[in-house]
């Protein structure tokens, strides 16, 4: 009986401790572009790297799964191909040409980077960038599997992004269009 | 309808409350009992036939409708708008319009309803019954609007935050007045004539609306939002949300989620001088 009340008990601090995830429709962009992003881990000169930005989109299921859409309304796949690579680099390997962090991917998005990927700067807001780049991350296993999309709508040749095992990102080195 | 019903209702249940109340009187005499029975069998074939003769009746009434003369819309449900492409035989005479059917009085029209998300229900009370709209599955509805005027739809069938503010309005007119809008919906948007409005098109070009929109004879084709190409016909914006005017399309483009929380359309931070331009080019869309 005593056993019963102390887990009924911590059962009841748990709950309390629940927090159901918040739905915003009006929000700022999760982090202000920092101007330095570092895309190697080599800093001239000396002294600490910049700091990362986090992505807390990539906790949240409604984001992820927001990107998830835009993914495909934004005809990413046009290059991308659903991930697997086609015109554009795979995304669902481990492999990177610019850097797997949140705010490289961010960057990618917005700026655009050499053989290909366009700048999406005042085309595609913020917010959605760093939606988007949540849900690159989760194509290789790298966002919570708790957010991740777990279904397509459609059939898909790739199992569901929280069923992907999670990659040991690693550098490309010199995207594929580059080499001669 | 509910005249007919309400008899029928009041009928059976005299009946029934008659067989409740009655008392069991002494067993009924064999003729008295094939009386009822031959009654109750005539009654019956009777009232088979009578129903048959009808249902031809109904069938030659709706063979002799006159398809070659409808016409065809393919009405696409969306969260939480509705997407509507008018057939026809020469493809350059389809277009497609948002939230607004014009139909032409004494002609039927074929809707040809589907989905592209959740399941919606085209519901036009005036005009029709509910139909689901299933995504990856194309349901035809027939109707003919008898008479003038601007019907209001609504999504019937729950499909998420936005469900209320999923209006249709499909306005009735004469044939002559619907082969006009029809002629003016065909062309191209308006290409803009003062100074004003050709900067607010530059600015629509350059800014995010070209990811999702489209405006016929721009460069923007896009096809996630509703298409924009005659906006400044349209009565409202947003399904029904609100009143197609100035200020709204303003408050609509800045912010559109403080008056329909969840749609698709994000914040759009275009500095006043760009939007009031914006503003007049859409008002230009004729």
């Amino acid at each position: 009986m005593r056993t019963e009340l102390v887990v009924a008990a911590a059962l009841l601090v748990a709950v309390a401790g629940c927090k159901r995830e918040r739905r915003t429709f009006r929000e700022s962009p999760p982090a202000s572009m920092a101007s330095d992003v570092a895309v190697s881990d080599l800093h001239p000169g000396g002294g600490s790297p910049p700091e990362r930005s986090i992505n807390p989109y990539e906790q949240n299921a409604w984001a992820l799964n927001e990107g998830k859409w835009l993914f495909s309304a934004y005809n990413c796949s046009g290059c991308h191909a659903n991930g697997g690579g086609g015109m554009g680099p795979a995304l669902i390997d481990d492999e990177w040409s610019y850097g797997h962090e949140a705010d490289q991917i961010y960057r990618t998005i917005l700026e655009g980077r050499p053989n290909g990927m366009p700048a999406w700067r005042g085309k595609i807001p913020d917010q959605q960038i760093w939606q988007l780049a949540a849900y690159v991350r989760s194509m290789s296993g790298l966002a919570p599997k708790d957010a991740a999309p777990s279904r397509s709508d459609h059939m898909s040749a790739n199992p569901p992004e929280n069923a992907t095992p999670r990659l040991t990102p690693k550098n490309a080195g010199t995207p594929p269009a580059a080499v001669q | 309808m509910f005249w007919v019903t309400a008899a029928v209702f009041v009928i059976v249940s005299a009946f029934v409350l008659a067989a409740v109340f009655q008392r069991r009187s002494a067993p009924a005499r064999e003729e008295v009992l094939n009386v009822c029975v031959t009654l109750g069998v005539a009654a019956t074939v009777v009232t088979l036939f009578v129903l048959l003769v009808a249902s031809i009746w109904t069938g030659r009434a709706v063979a002799s409708l006159g398809a070659s003369s409808a016409v065809t819309i393919n009405l696409t449900g969306r969260q939480w708008w509705w997407d509507a492409e008018y057939e026809d035989g020469t493809p350059s005479r389809r277009f497609h319009t948002a939230n607004e059917l014009h139909i032409p009085v004494g002609r039927p029209v074929v809707l040809k309803v589907t989905s592209v998300d959740v399941i919606h229900s085209f519901w036009v009370p005036n005009l029709h019954g509910k139909r689901d709209l299933i995504p990856g599955y194309t349901t035809a509805i027939w109707l003919q609007a008898d008479t003038p005027g601007v019907y209001r739809g609504q999504c019937a069938e729950f499909c998420g935050l936005q469900h209320a503010r999923m209006a249709l309005y499909v306005t009735a007119e004469s044939n002559d007045a619907f082969e006009q809008w029809r002629t003016n919906q065909i062309k191209e948007a308006v290409q803009p004539s003062t100074d004003d409005a050709r900067r607010g098109r530059d600015v629509f070009l350059r800014a995010t609306c070209t990811q999702c929109h489209t405006i016929r004879g721009t460069i923007a084709g896009a096809a996630m939002g509703p298409d924009l190409t005659h906006l400044a016909t349209r009565g409202t914006i947003g399904a029904g949300t609100l009143p197609n005017t100035r200020g709204h399309l303003a408050g609509w483009v800045l912010d559109a989620q403080s008056a329909k929380p969840g749609n698709q359309m994000p914040p759009n931070a275009i500095p006043s001088g760009d939007m009031q331009v914006l503003l007049t080019y859409l008002e230009g869309l004729k």
